[in-house]
């Protein structure tokens, strides 16, 4: 070692990290003003299929969410393994969809309500009968705008 | 001000790094980047209760019928057909312009009607109207290449539309009932 010392011509100083806590509040802010938090946690598995005539959901905020599937592992010995709908934060029946809607509208602007989007995120194992009966209580919600979430990918 | 100021030593900055590091972190840790992606659809809404159901004012070549049952089989104007084949038919269908007389008169009135079963599985449902929506998609695609040199996606808002007049998406569900098979 100390003969790569003697050989050095130059002696390199240390490198400053005094602007090492800019870089990191740079990175700080760009992941702050990113970041959107989970609003909830899922009590239903949900793999969602995957589809290649996809769009981008926009509007986050006027996007309301039905989960549809499996109860997690953890749940599945007190509430077995039929597939079930989430919203929000609690698993619910079909007849709940409607005041779920209308809960969600009320918490928007009257002008954004035309604009909403129910998007339905279903385990791709689920059977279309829960899917169909959620799709008939949005109808009759009038909540007619409807995502079916997917992920990238072909067959 | 100043003279009382003197005797305070300066504060350690050397620890800001730490801290905000450990607030990206958190905010690493926290950050879901992923973005929301998925067919969009628009539901019909509920029909009126003096309104019938009417569907023989529309002649049945102009009919697209795609049938699922709950064993995740398609039966497509009759004929059991596999998903893979589904987009190439419905293209047929829509750009016949009255060519074969069994299949619609123009991509106007063409018409694709898509039943399910309860039991069919939400997999195969996304998949043919991922293939449904694939044929449209690359027929719009295929026009505006011709018309304007560009893809569909490309265009401008005005001209998009005029495309999505010439080649309508007509995806109808019917009111669910059972098609056969265990639900």
């Amino acid at each position: 070692m100390s003969r790569f010392k003697k050989n050095g011509k130059k002696k390199i100083g240390a490198i400053s990290t005094a602007s090492l806590p800019d870089i990191v509040f740079m990175l700080l802010f760009f992941f702050m003003v990113t970041t959107v938090m989970r609003e909830t946690t899922l009590f239903v598995s949900v793999v969602t299929p995957k589809a290649t005539e996809i769009k981008k959901l926009e509007k986050k905020s006027l996007v309301s969410y039905i989960y549809i599937g499996e109860p997690i592992k953890r749940l599945q010995a007190s509430y077995g393994t039929s597939s079930r709908i989430q919203l929000n934060d609690a698993f619910a029946t079909v007849d709940e969809i409607q005041e779920f809607i209308a809960a969600e509208r009320e918490a928007r602007d009257e002008k954004e309500i035309p604009y909403m989007t129910a998007s339905i995120k279903a385990d791709e194992s689920v059977k279309m009968g829960i899917v169909t009966d959620v799709k008939q209580e949005l109808r009759k919600a009038n909540a007619l705008k409807i995502n079916y979430s997917t992920r990238k990918g072909t067959y | 001000m100043a003279n009382n100021r003197r005797g305070l030593p300066e504060i350690n900055a050397g620890s800001m790094a730490d801290i905000a590091f450990l607030l990206l972190i958190f905010f690493l840790v926290t950050t879901t980047m992923d973005v929301d992606t998925g067919i969009s659809r628009k539901l019909p809404p509920m029909p009126e209760e003096e309104q019938l159901e009417d569907d023989s004012q529309i002649k049945a070549k102009n009919i697209y019928v795609v049938l699922i049952n709950a064993n995740n089989q398609l039966l497509v104007e009759g004929e059991l057909m596999d998903i893979s084949q589904l987009k190439e038919g419905a293209k047929r269908f829509i750009d016949n312009n009255g060519l074969d007389p069994n299949l619609s008169d123009n991509p106007q009135k063409a018409i694709i009607s898509l039943q399910n079963d309860r039991g069919t599985e939400y997999k195969t449902y996304i998949r043919v109207q991922n293939e449904l929506a694939a044929a449209y998609n690359e027929i719009r695609n295929d026009i505006s290449l011709k018309k304007y040199g560009k893809k569909y996606t490309n265009l401008s808002k005005v001209k998009q539309k005029e495309i999505r007049k010439m080649y309508p998406q007509k995806i109808s569900e019917a009111e669910p009932k059972n098609i056969g098979g265990d639900s």
